[in-house]
């Protein structure tokens, strides 16, 4: 569970993300990329594939463990989808290492801007959308400590 | 009539979605509107929009009349025996309802038993549960096979003294099969109890004749048959409708109200409290109109060509395992719901997504079905008969590249 790009700001990596997906035109070139994305995700520890951490929905389902270390939240996460779990590591990148006053500043239109905005809305009934929700509260949370 | 002429009437089937023609097969959750239910729901919204029933004006009577002919012409497509018989709601979920609160006030105590199959929507489930657990009553579950066959031997040993209805489904919505319902329907009848039959699916392919079935009560909605989300029909037995308490009070539904005592109007305006959608109801005749039409022989022939294509395609590709398997006397609607190995469903919908396809993925309303195949959910593809072999085809082709992107 490592802050994968410590040395970005949080809205450099954000940026960067964006630029990575506007080299794709078609929308499955875009899908492609998430497909590879998901299928490179950090493995997730068997350990905390636990009922807890069980995010349930009526599509994917996602597992959410996160801890909280020297002022900075750290994520991982797993899907049996691998379309989410490509969003995940989008995510992941994005959000882990991360202070919480970091995770708030972001308005998470990120996922917007790169057209994914349909995976995450809050009528959709799958685990990406709680596990924004789960790092938000976290974040939240972990500011007023 | 043949299958392009058809498709003129479904203009929502010429759009883009992707940048990719739409092929639509998502049909067994809502169907594409027929134009002239579109024109005729527009025309009364414009033209003739008043509250029907009571007042004197003429535009009340005009739409009163679009109304009640509707019911008159719902009473003729089912063949049942009165008009009295037909009552209007928002849809199947809403019917069954209906059913299980005005029935079970009426007719369930304490330890009675209420049978239904594992093969039923969340909406032949739930509203039968939220009954049991009023009356402390006992919901009984009736099997379904590994091809997704239902069980008639566990049907006829879940019934017993205490049994006081059985609800199941005339076709499932994650199967696709036809259950035997007048077999069902004579096996309960011989023992004295009502039988339910959701009509969601079943309307859609199959023709009803409620009388011939027998049934106690059928339930269906209107946007699944090509008319105006918002609409769908009870039909129950006079002597059951007589006998059930209302659903709702309010207006419409009344006799004579005053502090009291209140009496009920009579059927079936006994059970449509309060103002009905009475822009929207009116669409069912052009469905029904248009179940004449879907009649032609032309393209009665070219849906079983691509039923019969969809299906060898699915069954003979050893990746894909299809749910609902039709055998013997039981047959199968041109709906296919399927898992894919090692492929998750909802990476599967949303690449077809973008190559211009609607499917579905999930749990399809049918969690106890999932649970009973040990799956999270399934890809499910539904197709009405405005589909195309061309169509059936890409989709072939697509799901293909799905699966080796996501393999």
């Amino acid at each position: 569970m490592e802050g994968i790009n410590s040395n970005k700001s949080l809205a450099e990596v954000e940026n960067g993300i964006i630029e990575d997906f506007s080299m794709y035109e078609e929308w499955l070139d875009k899908y492609e990329y998430l497909i590879d994305l998901g299928k490179n995700l950090e493995p997730y520890p068997e350990s905390a594939r636990t009922e807890d951490r069980l995010i349930k929905g009526c599509q994917s389902r996602v597992w959410l463990d996160s801890k909280f270390e020297d002022g900075k939240l750290y994520f991982a996460a797993d899907s049996d989808a691998i379309i989410t779990k490509g969003i995940i590591s989008l995510l992941i990148s994005v959000y882990s290492g991360r202070t919480p006053q970091e995770i708030l500043s972001s308005d998470f239109s990120f996922i917007d801007k790169i057209g994914l905005k349909e995976n995450l809305s809050p009528t959709r009934s799958n685990g990406l959308v709680s596990m924004i929700s789960t790092i938000k509260a976290l974040a939240l949370e972990k500011s007023n400590v | 009539m043949n299958v392009n002429e058809l498709r003129n009437f479904f203009p929502a089937l010429e759009t883009e979605i992707f940048g990719k023609k739409l092929v639509y097969f998502d049909n067994a959750a809502s169907s594409q509107r027929y134009i002239r239910a579109v024109k005729r729901q527009e025309d009364l919204s414009l033209h003739c929009n008043a509250n029907i029933h009571r007042a004197v004006h003429k535009l009340s009577a005009d739409a009163t009349e679009e109304y009640e002919s509707t019911r008159n012409a719902v009473k003729d497509f089912l063949n049942a025996s009165s008009r009295e018989e037909i009552v209007f709601t928002s849809g199947t979920t809403n019917s069954i309802n209906l059913v299980a609160f005005s029935f079970g006030e009426t007719f369930i105590h304490e330890g009675d038993e209420i049978v239904v199959s594992e093969a039923e929507h969340h909406s032949d489930i739930v509203p039968w549960q939220m009954l049991c657990s009023r009356k402390n009553a006992v919901l009984k579950v009736i099997k379904v096979d590994d091809n997704g066959i239902l069980d008639i031997d566990s049907l006829t040993s879940a019934l017993s003294e205490r049994t006081r209805i059985v609800a199941v489904t005339h076709i499932s919505n994650v199967l696709g099969l036809v259950n035997p319902v007048r077999e069902i329907i004579s096996i309960c009848h011989s023992k004295g109890i009502p039988v339910l039959i959701d009509g969601a699916q079943g309307i859609v392919h199959q023709r009803v004749d409620v009388q011939e079935l027998d049934c106690d009560f059928y339930a269906f909605s209107g946007h699944k048959i090509y008319a105006s989300t918002g609409t769908g029909v009870l039909y129950g037995k006079k002597k059951w409708l007589e006998a059930m308490i209302p659903y709702m009070g309010g207006g419409e539904m009344i006799d004579h109200v005053s502090f009291s005592g209140t009496t009920y109007a009579p059927l079936p305006g006994k059970f449509e409290a309060g103002t009905q959608n009475f822009n929207s109801i009116p669409t069912l005749k052009d469905s029904i109109e248009l179940f004449k039409l879907l009649q032609d022989n032309e393209l009665k022939l070219y849906c079983d060509k691509v039923s019969s294509f969809m299906y060898d395609a699915l069954t003979s590709d050893s990746r894909i395992k299809l749910y609902g398997v039709p055998c013997g006397t039981v047959s199968k609607i041109p709906l296919y719901s399927i898992t894919v190995k090692g492929v998750h469903h909802e990476d599967l919908a949303l690449l077809l997504d973008k190559m211009g396809i609607a499917t579905r993925s999930g749990q399809m309303c049918a969690e106890p079905l999932m649970d009973r195949f040990g799956v999270t959910g399934m890809l499910r593809i539904s197709l009405a008969p405005y589909n195309t072999m061309e169509e059936a085809q890409y989709f072939i082709k697509c799901l293909d590249k799905a699966i080796a992107m996501l393999s």
